[in-house]
């Protein structure tokens, strides 16, 4: 279930460096990688297929430029579990670290988005599936406290595996955490936006992703608790087209609205005005 | 899998259920049941021998019972005779008015609620049902509720916090339902609900996992004042064989994945995630149902007597405090790289030896809970 990043193809010609040019994960389209990123937000202008974008390039789409101001980055698992799978779990963060460049799933700090002050967070699907541990439980307890002090909106662009395994029932308690802790932020008459994005699943989809007073979701983003495999395994039969994606759950009644990734700064900015201080 | 083998052979009746690793057990249990009949029938006194076999059988049992293994204490949170929650009704449940229904979609058989009278306090009960019976199994999904069961446990609870009643919730599921209704009726929205709503609930709440402690399904009603654990329950943010599918690439490996994965109430307790061990009898409590049955109730009562003497605000305060700080496992990489030992590890003091101290129960309470351990 990791990130499925556009893959770069080979550069036919000698001329041109590799990684110029990108295809789209869904229909092959051959895309400009500078123009795929910059332009088009990593969103395929053929089949608008909205791939998975990093922490710090979200961060870049959504913020004004230069206005975000980040918080607790250097948070780590201290293991006390000593998690060892095919690899000891503190290897793995270090390889994560590496790969990645951040130390953990979820970068959060202060930002103005078109010009309205809020606390944001994002999330990395390219680390460890975005897996809501001890770390990410904290930041996004701290954002949500941070945006009470500050009297300030908060949103957050979810994307993750659910619970790391890692971690145990360490991950498990982050669920609870982080859901009461928004339960101040909601008595205190706080504004609390989600944006959903491919794919936000498990523990944290059954804590603070499906809490937002405003929940969008980008197309065709996969969104559910349970997993597909294990639902189909369950029932032993095949599930239905288009089950647990955005327009699934928007059908069913459970989220606001569905936005495209170039609209997202727009849409973030109405909703404040309505609701926000 | 073993799982599927233990589900099998799930009768609630007759003795033929047993783990693997109390074969021993049950073999010095068939030769006393021998020389028994042999003494009732006849000539010889054989009472000697047979106080020397209880002897053996007392000590192995204990010599195998403090030493289980994590995947062992699976299974026997698993275990087909396993006390369950309609027994729980049954024994400390007095003038129990079951109440049904979300208001909303229907009825989830996997979640029971219901007015109760538990050692004299007024409560709302609500527990995860698995079935005795197969027929009783498939009616309640094995324990595995929807999302009209975490909504109606909410509703109940509300019900509950407007009439100043505490909440107890049983828990023992494998975890909610996978299955395309759970998804489409939003069991992630119920589920996350729950979590919320339970933190700010009004009324004492005590949570107690008898067996099956199963992920996002268990946490889904048990957010409180105390979260305790039965001695050979487990709690785990994934089960075992799931685990072992994903890190491991092979549910063989369930074994060692239940050991990696600190889901018994020991190590659960080390790492300060749950507040008491409820002790059971002696070879786990599908051998005497019901002093693990009175072990909880005991517990409970002391746990409630407690809790409500204690202002609510206060009592919101100290939950809070308790889901703020629970599992900190973290520390900045700064101190790390200096070699500080800085560890942001949860908090300092657990919520409940606070409340202890402040209320001055002390002694009461460590009284009672050495009670329960000998019990």
């Amino acid at each position: 279930m990791m990130a499925t990043q556009p893959t770069e193809i080979p550069a036919k010609k000698s001329d041109v460096p590799e990684g110029v040019w990108v295809s789209c994960d869904k229909c092959g389209e051959m895309l400009f990688n500078k123009q795929f990123e910059e332009e088009y937000l990593r969103v395929c202008p053929k089949c608008n297929h909205h791939h998975r974008t990093d922490a710090r390039m979200r961060i870049k789409q959504l913020c004004d430029e230069g206005a975000f101001e980040e918080f607790l980055s250097d948070l780590v698992s201290t293991d006390p579990l000593e998690f060892k799978d095919r690899i000891p779990y503190k290897d793995r963060l270090r390889e994560m670290e590496e790969k990645t460049g951040e130390t953990e799933a979820i970068v959060v700090g202060k930002a103005y988005i078109k010009g309205r002050g809020v606390i944001l967070g994002v999330m990395n699907p390219s680390f460890i599936m975005a897996s809501m541990g001890a770390v990410v439980g904290e930041k996004v307890t701290a954002a949500i406290e941070r945006a009470l002090e500050e009297n300030l909106p908060l949103v957050m662009v979810t994307a993750s595996g659910g619970a790391r395994m890692q971690e145990g029932m360490i991950s498990l308690v982050q669920m609870a955490k982080t859901s009461a802790a928004l339960a101040k932020l909601d008595d205190s008459g706080g504004l609390y936006i989600v944006v959903l994005t491919d794919p936000t699943t498990a523990g944290v989809a059954a804590s603070f992703a499906m809490l937002g007073d405003v929940i969008i979701s980008e197309p065709k983003a996969m969104v559910g608790f349970a997993g597909p495999r294990v639902i189909a395994n369950t029932i032993k039969a095949e599930l239905p087209e288009g089950f647990q994606t955005a327009e699934f759950l928007l059908e069913k009644g459970f989220i606001d609205r569905i936005v495209q990734r170039k609209d997202l700064r727009s849409e973030v900015a109405r909703i404040i005005d309505y609701c926000g201080k | 899998m073993a799982e599927t083998e233990n589900k099998s052979s799930g009768s609630s009746s007759g003795s033929g259920a047993y783990l693997d690793f109390e074969k021993p057990l049950i073999r010095i249990e068939e030769e006393i049941a021998r020389l028994e009949s042999l003494q009732t029938g006849g000539q010889r006194d054989l009472s000697n021998e047979i106080n020397e076999l209880r002897t053996t059988l007392k000590s192995m049992t204990k010599q195998i019972y403090s030493n289980l293994t994590a995947w062992e204490t699976v299974l026997v949170a698993r275990h087909p005779r396993r006390p369950i929650l309609s027994d729980y009704l049954k024994g400390i449940a007095k003038d129990f008015v079951e109440l049904h229904g979300d208001r909303n979609w229907g009825d989830d058989k996997a979640m029971v609620s219901g007015f109760a009278r538990i050692a004299g306090h007024k409560v709302m009960l609500i527990g995860h049902s698995k079935g005795k019976d197969t027929k009783e199994r498939i009616a309640c999904n094995f324990g595995c509720a929807h999302p009209e069961g975490y909504r109606k446990a909410m509703l109940k609870m509300k019900l509950a916090e407007k009439y100043g009643l505490p909440v107890v919730c049983l828990i023992d599921t494998q975890g909610a339902y996978p299955g395309i209704g759970a998804e489409e009726r939003g069991i992630a929205q119920a589920i996350a609900v729950n979590l919320m709503e339970m933190s700010r609930l009004r009324v004492p709440v005590v949570c107690v996992v008898i067996g099956e402690g199963g992920s996002g399904g268990a946490l889904g009603i048990g957010v409180g004042d105390r979260v305790s654990m039965l001695e050979h329950a487990f709690y785990s943010v994934i089960s075992p064989e799931g685990c072992a599918a994903i890190l491991f690439k092979t549910g063989e490996q369930a074994r060692r994945a239940a050991e990696s994965l600190k889901l018994t109430s020991r190590d659960l307790k080390k790492l300060d995630l749950i507040d008491d061990v409820i002790s059971e009898p002696l070879g786990g409590a599908h051998r005497q149902p019901e002093v693990a049955i009175q072990n909880v109730e005991s517990y409970l009562a002391g746990t409630l007597r407690e809790l409500k003497r204690v202002r609510i605000e206060t009592l919101l305060k100290r939950r809070y405090h308790r889901l703020r700080t629970v599992g900190g496992f973290f520390e900045s990489v700064q101190s790390r790289r200096e070699g500080k030992t800085g560890v942001r590890k949860g908090r300092g003091v657990p919520a409940s030896r606070v409340l202890v101290e402040e209320t001055g129960v002390s002694t009461s309470r460590k009284r009672r809970i050495d009670s329960v351990v000998s019990g």
